[in-house]
């Protein structure tokens, strides 16, 4: 497991490597001038050009690939063009919002999806499977700035329950009762995502109680719910687990939307602003960050998988 | 003269009400529910089996023996498979009538059952000796310390070798007779009355058919619970069974005590599935074959279930359905024609 670890730990760095090239071209295929950008319209092509060159953006592609990647190596992420500080600095800015935001959504996918998907299960073909399946259906369809809109209009304008957009840090002012600004935000993009878990841990039940070792649990005499959860279940969850990291990809692009819808100051709203803004040393370091935090989440769900599954073994 | 019949009448009501039957099939009717209509799959199926003994029940592949096992086990609950009518009375209680609660405490405790698939039939994410100590702790109170000795005296006894290391293996690291063995500690974990065994040697390799079998029968030795053995295999029924019972399409078409069986065999079926076995036929180097094939479940059929195939057919096996009938005693043959072909 260890070694395993290791090795795959190890395989991270070409990876990694070859992505941060694809990023890098990709960046710079997008139409636009930074200096441009940030020197407004009424700016002179002479006064751009001079930005430019200041900046290095004048230089060959490849040579500006190899001075980033070189620096990078180095811990050095460069500056924002935009705000004038470091990288690493703007990015942890936005990763405080973004890690609470996504911790709190897990924990919602996890505690209406799974058991919701068991209830779904247990009564198939019921009315509770009807009504849940119909729920699933719904809100994994739901557009997610449409859903959030309508949160904001129910319970932060109509109920004044929740705040409506913004996230007071929490390092900053030190209260965990700004985690209050997070619920609409992460219930907004845990709905469709539970929707899904809902759905394939049903599928995934209802798969595994077919098997012939779901048979031999019931000639046992043990109780229904038993059999169910420790039995059917607990083989469901392996095809689950390998779930999570897909829902994990489309967490990352809906968390653009959602943290927009409630201007939040998160990673995802940073990365559009930073296109926008043609900020190519934060798009660079986020996306790579995001990349980074994918091939984790991936490792993590296949060590997740071999504890699962006593027949996986981790070569 | 009719003294003389009512009182062999009252005589043999006063024998079936003293023997110990420890299980009793009625009339069991068993249905599989498709689209809107119901179709029969097993029709009037009663059978009897008494303490300590063993009851062979054979027939081709598909002909309603494993949901007869599973209708006993109560295993066809939540299925689409229904039983619809008949009971079947263990213990003297009709397992039917019981609630689903009351009839788990009999389930895996005096009663148990091992099946077909000894490949699949165990839980994978498990080790095998959480799956034999989940079946105790089901049915005693007893602590896991004391659940996992008496684990290790099961594998010991289904003859695992090396069963302290064993405990913790699972299924996936044993073989498929290794498995059966397995499957059968499950089943004999609660000294169960009646072992309930879908023809547990099917899916294994030939020389190890025989190992799981003869630990079977010294397990019977041992606790003297009772056996239903399934097979399509008339030569170790012969070897091991009691009583028998030959199902075709749904019915029982013969049963007898085995040794009866064998020498008066009367259903034309019967013979033909005797004649297939190649231990048996001795003088001949090729093999008889029923001619035909079975029917499916839902095709219709007039009459006799066997006429299409049958060598003896006359008009009326094609227009009225014989009924199970006392050739002899402990006799009873499904056929028009029992004593005559
Ligand atoms: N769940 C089910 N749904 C529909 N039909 C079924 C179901 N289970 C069994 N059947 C049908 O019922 C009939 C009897 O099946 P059963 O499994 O009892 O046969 P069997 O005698 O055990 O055969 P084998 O020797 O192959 O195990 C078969 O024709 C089968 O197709
Ligand atoms: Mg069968």
């Amino acid at each position: 497991m260890l070694g395993y670890t290791v090795k795959r730990l190890l395989t991270l760095i070409p990876t990694l490597l070859i992505a941060s090239i694809l990023i890098f071209l990709f960046i710079h295929l997008i139409p636009g001038d930074p200096a441009a950008i940030l020197l407004g319209d009424s700016a002179t092509p002479e006064d751009i050009a001079a930005l430019s060159a200041q900046m290095g953006f004048d230089k060959p592609l490849w040579q500006q690939y190899l001075l980033w990647i070189k620096n990078v190596l180095h811990g050095d992420f460069g500056n924002s063009v935009f705000f004038k500080t470091p990288v690493l600095d703007v990015i942890a800015d936005g990763a405080e919002t973004s890690i609470f935001l996504a911790l709190m959504t897990m924990f919602w996918i996890v505690l209406f999806g799974i058991p919701i998907g068991i209830l779904s299960a247990s009564f198939h073909g019921g009315w509770i499977d009807q009504i849940t399946s119909g729920g699933a259906m719904l809100f994994a369809s739901i557009p997610t700035f449409w859903l959030g809109l309508y949160l904001i209009l129910i319970f932060s304008v109509g109920l004044g329950w929740f705040p409506s957009s913004g996230f007071p840090s929490i390092s900053d002012d030190g209260g965990l009762t700004n985690l209050r600004y997070l619920i609409l935000p992460s219930l907004t993009l845990a709905a469709p995502n539970a929707a899904l878990i809902v759905r394939l841990v049903r599928a995934s039940m209802l798969d595994v109680s077919r098997e012939d070792h779901v048979r031999t649990a019931r000639s046992k005499g043990l109780h229904p719910a038993r059999v169910s959860i420790k039995h059917v279940f607990r083989n469901a969850l392996i095809a689950v687990a390998a779930a999570f990291g897909f829902t994990f990809a489309a967490l990352v692009s809906e968390a653009v939307v959602t943290e927009t819808v409630f201007s939040l100051p998160g990673i995802g709203r940073l990365v559009v602003q930073s296109i926008l803004r043609r900020d190519y040393p934060v798009i660079q370091g986020v996306i790579l960050f995001i990349v980074l935090l994918y091939l984790v989440i991936n490792l993590l769900v296949d060590l997740a998988y071999a504890r699962l599954d006593p027949r996986v073994s981790l070569q | 003269m009719q003294c003389g019949t009512a009182l062999i009448l009252g005589l043999k009501t006063i024998l079936q009400v003293c023997s110990v039957a420890l299980l009793e099939l009625d009339n069991l009717n068993i249905a599989v529910a498709s689209k809107d209509k119901l179709l029969p799959v097993v029709h009037d199926c009663s059978l009897s089996l008494a303490e300590h003994e063993t009851l062979g029940i054979v027939g081709e592949s598909g002909c309603g023996k494993s949901l007869t096992a599973l209708a006993i086990m109560g295993l066809l609950e939540g299925s689409q498979v229904k039983i619809t009518s008949g009971s079947i009375v263990f213990d003297g209680q009709n397992l039917l009538e019981m609630k689903p609660s009351r009839r788990r405490l009999i389930m895996g405790d005096r009663m148990a059952m091992i099946f077909q698939e000894p490949m699949t039939s165990l839980n994978p994410v498990y080790r095998i000796g959480d799956q034999i100590i989940e079946v105790i702790r089901q049915h005693r109170r007893i602590s896991n310390q004391g659940a996992k000795q008496r684990a290790l005296e099961l594998l010991e006894l289904v003859k695992i070798p090396q069963p302290e290391d064993r405990i913790n293996s699972f299924p996936h690291q044993l073989s498929g007779g290794q498995r059966q063995r397995v499957m059968i500690a499950i089943a004999m974990a609660c000294d169960p009355a009646l072992l309930i065994a879908d023809e547990p040697t099917t899916a294994l390799d030939v020389t190890v058919q025989k190992e799981v079998l003869d630990l079977m029968l010294d397990l019977q030795q041992r606790t003297g619970t009772s056996i239903i053995l399934i097979s399509h295999d008339l030569g170790v029924i012969a070897e091991t069974c009691n009583e028998v019972a030959v199902m075709y399409r749904g019915r029982i078409i013969e049963k007898a005590r085995t040794r009866q069986l064998f020498s008066h065999m009367a259903h034309p079926y019967t013979r033909g599935l005797l004649a297939s076995i190649p231990s048996v036929v001795t003088d001949t180097d090729w093999l008889e074959a029923i001619p035909g094939r079975v029917p499916t479940i839902d095709e219709q059929l007039s009459g006799c279930a066997f006429h299409p195939r049958c060598a003896h057919t006359k008009t009326s096996c094609s227009q009225t359905e014989p009924p199970l009938i006392e050739v002899q005693e402990h006799h009873a043959v499904r056929c028009h024609f029992a004593g005559e072909i």
